[in-house]
């Protein structure tokens, strides 16, 4: 019963002014960045992290803020999906297969408001098992030395580049250049300068955030110059939406996929490397499998709504298990997540329950509160987000890039990191033209440091005996998993990766 | 072929990565495994993958036509002009000036681009500085 007092401490912690606001602005924030085509979970809480950190929000409200935008974007995703057949980003990309043809049977007000009950469904049996799971993992964790978090980060990389990506070569190749790029600067445990080429900016290494707002958020932007004109547009008359509630007979008749997607998903989103994308993938595929037995799936089924939305925002719980018990984010919006902590100085991992329950738990209670207030904007008030679908993306996109460049000016002051961070953006276009994923260079940049004073730990302590990595049974384990999540998906096939997401829409979409 | 490019770039960034590895100078404090050995490490595994790349390449990923490359080269252009005048002219003039150029670029009407400019401008500093009380860049007029 810890646990719930520890909860009713969070409560407590959540029900201020100031933090309320803050989840109610990160909602509204959140469901609007969701249900923009091009703007998703990523990098709309990558835009925000440097404002959150400039504002000298502390650590709970910036968390607050952030993760209710994290939570908000997995309800906006499906507005564009049904109405416009677009998703609003990479998980919402199921909800079109059977989202988009109700809303042309004029059904769009049902489903919509079907999607925002599984959305709330899912969100909130996720938040229970973060609950109770967390603090499970978290005695894991505390057994842990520096060779298993060697292992577990290896593990990290390689469940990333196993399972979420198309081509491990070129996930492993992703991983390695964000790990290069962390290396950056002067090592910390021997003071000399490394790759720094003797230019003073970068002794202090390459600042995390802008490498990410640089990546996310600036490459969306080159992304929309390459494709202007060639996108659909939202018109007027595809936003009729009609009665805003979901009739009982179809509640009775989709509790069941509800309630199947969610336990999915909150799976899919604890393994590191999967996220919310998957969780709905899986969540639609299962439930296909299990229910459509008269092949109504794909033509408009409110079960194949329920479905994937349930599945990814239970995913968007899951995966902050791993990221707020381990260090180890299990997707490209928690790995943003996580850069948040590690700019305010707070290192997650174990040791965060016990020196900062205050975060913790008032994050979890923010997170039930949260989820209350999105399925009251997502139902009654869905149509004034249907709106904002409206503004064409051409006078959105500059100004997203502006205030991409604002955030990282007011952090450092400089010149030099907004270059790097175009720098950033171009690289981050042409990593995605060529089909190499953008979440594991994140991943790379954020843990590098971690990843490598782990290494010399534990090889300090062995005396440069190498085989310390391998000396425990929990280390053995963990690389076991590594290799079996990296090698286990060339054998099974490409079984758990979304088929129509290698087609066409991958290259633009926002990873989660 | 673009994946066999990747391919060879990345052997290169491997190399020369490796290469500057070893030349990082040790101090005498030092433990076991010292500065080079982790960047060696990765300067493998980015080997290792761009043998792959060029051993089986990927499908040809869709490039765009030469005119859209250079519509985002200019983009470039202009933000890097934009980062290098913003501490000249201030981030009033700079921003609205790049918003404009941008949402030209993406297709809006030259009138309505540059209304957009300055509308985006003025709304950031506004909601930005004057409300949230963040610091931007300050040019010869002040703001």
């Amino acid at each position: 019963m810890d646990t719930l007092s520890a909860l009713a401490d969070g409560f407590a912690v959540a029900l201020t002014w100031q933090n309320l606001g803050l989840a109610l602005l990160g909602c509204f924030l959140g469901t609007v960045f969701g249900a923009l085509p091009g703007l998703g979970p990523s990098n709309g809480v990558a835009i925000l992290i440097p404002l959150a950190f400039t504002l000298g929000l502390p650590a709970a409200p910036a968390l607050i803020l952030l993760t209710s935008v994290y939570y908000g974007a997995m309800y906006g995703g499906r507005i564009s999906s049904i109405l416009l057949n677009i998703p609003g980003d990479e998980p919402a990309l199921m909800t079109t297969l059977d989202g988009h043809p109700m809303a042309k049977q004029g059904m769009a007000g049902e489903a919509l408001a079907l999607s925002g009950i599984a959305s709330f469904v899912g969100a909130f049996f996720a938040t229970w098992g973060l609950v109770f799971l967390a603090p499970q993992l978290v005695k894991v964790a505390l057994l842990f030395g520096p060779a298993e978090y060697f292992a577990l980060f290896t593990l990290a990389f390689a469940t990333l580049g196993g399972i979420a990506s198309r081509n491990q070569a070129k996930a492993a190749f992703a991983a390695a250049l964000g790990l290069g790029i962390a290396t950056i600067g002067v090592d910390g445990q021997t003071g000399v300068p490394r790759f720094a080429f003797g230019e003073v900016h970068l002794y202090d290494g390459i600042d995390f955030l802008v490498a990410i707002v640089g990546l996310f958020a600036l490459s969306e932007v080159f992304v929309f110059l390459e494709h202007r004109g060639t996108s659909k547009e939202a018109t007027a008359d595809s936003m009729k939406i009609g009665r805003v509630t979901p009739p009982m007979s179809m509640l009775n008749k989709t509790w069941g996929a509800m309630s199947r997607s969610t336990i999915f998903g909150f799976v899919a989103g604890v393994l590191p490397g999967a996220g919310a994308s998957l969780g709905s993938f899986i969540a639609y595929t299962f439930e296909k499998r299990y229910s459509d037995r008269k092949g109504t799936f794909g033509k408009g089924d409110p079960r194949g709504i329920a479905a994937p939305e349930a599945g990814n925002n239970a995913a968007a719980g899951g995966a902050l298990v791993p990221m707020l018990a381990l260090g180890v984010p299990g997707s490209g919006t928690t790995a943003v997540l996580l850069a948040m902590l590690l700019a305010l100085n707070i290192t997650p991992g174990p040791l965060l329950f016990q020196s900062n329950p205050d975060v913790v738990w008032g994050l979890i209670a923010a997170l039930f509160i949260g989820n209350i207030m999105l399925l009251a904007m997502n139902i009654p008030l869905v149509t004034m987000f249907v709106r904002v679908l409206l503004v064409p993306p051409k006078y959105l996109m500059p100004a997203v890039a502006m205030i991409s460049f604002v955030g990282i000016y007011g952090i450092s002051g400089s010149s030099f990191d907004l270059q790097v961070m175009i720098i950033f953006g171009v690289m981050g276009w042409v990593l995605r033209k060529l089909d190499v994923p953008l979440v594991p260079v994140i991943l790379g940049v954020l843990l590098g440091d971690q990843m490598e004073k782990n290494l010399r730990r534990a090889l300090t302590i062995s005396d440069g005996d190498w085989t310390v990595l391998f000396a425990s049974p929990l280390a053995i384990g963990l690389w076991a998993f590594a290799i079996l999540g990296f090698v286990a998906p060339l054998v099974v096939g490409r079984y758990f990766r979304p088929k129509i997401a290698d087609e066409t829409k991958a290259e633009g979409a926002d990873p989660d | 072929m673009s994946d066999r490019i990747l391919g060879a770039c990345a052997f290169l960034l491997g190399v020369l990565y490796i290469w500057q590895a070893t030349v990082i100078e040790e101090s005498f404090l030092s433990d076991p495994v010292g500065p080079k050995a982790f960047p060696i490490i990765i300067g493998t595994v980015i080997l290792l993958s761009s043998a792959y790349f060029i051993w089986r390449p990927d499908t040809e990923p869709e490039w765009p036509a030469f005119g859209r490359l250079a519509e985002i080269g200019f983009a470039v252009a202009v933000m890097v002009g934009y980062t290098m005048a913003l501490p000249e002219a201030g981030f009033v003039v700079s921003t609205a000036i790049a918003a404009a150029f941008l949402t030209w670029r993406l297709g809006a009407h030259a009138v309505a681009a540059v209304v957009a400019g300055i509308v985006t401008s003025l709304g950031i500093y506004v909601s930005f500085h004057l409300v949230l009380g963040l610091s931007l860049a300050r040019g010869p007029w002040g703001f």
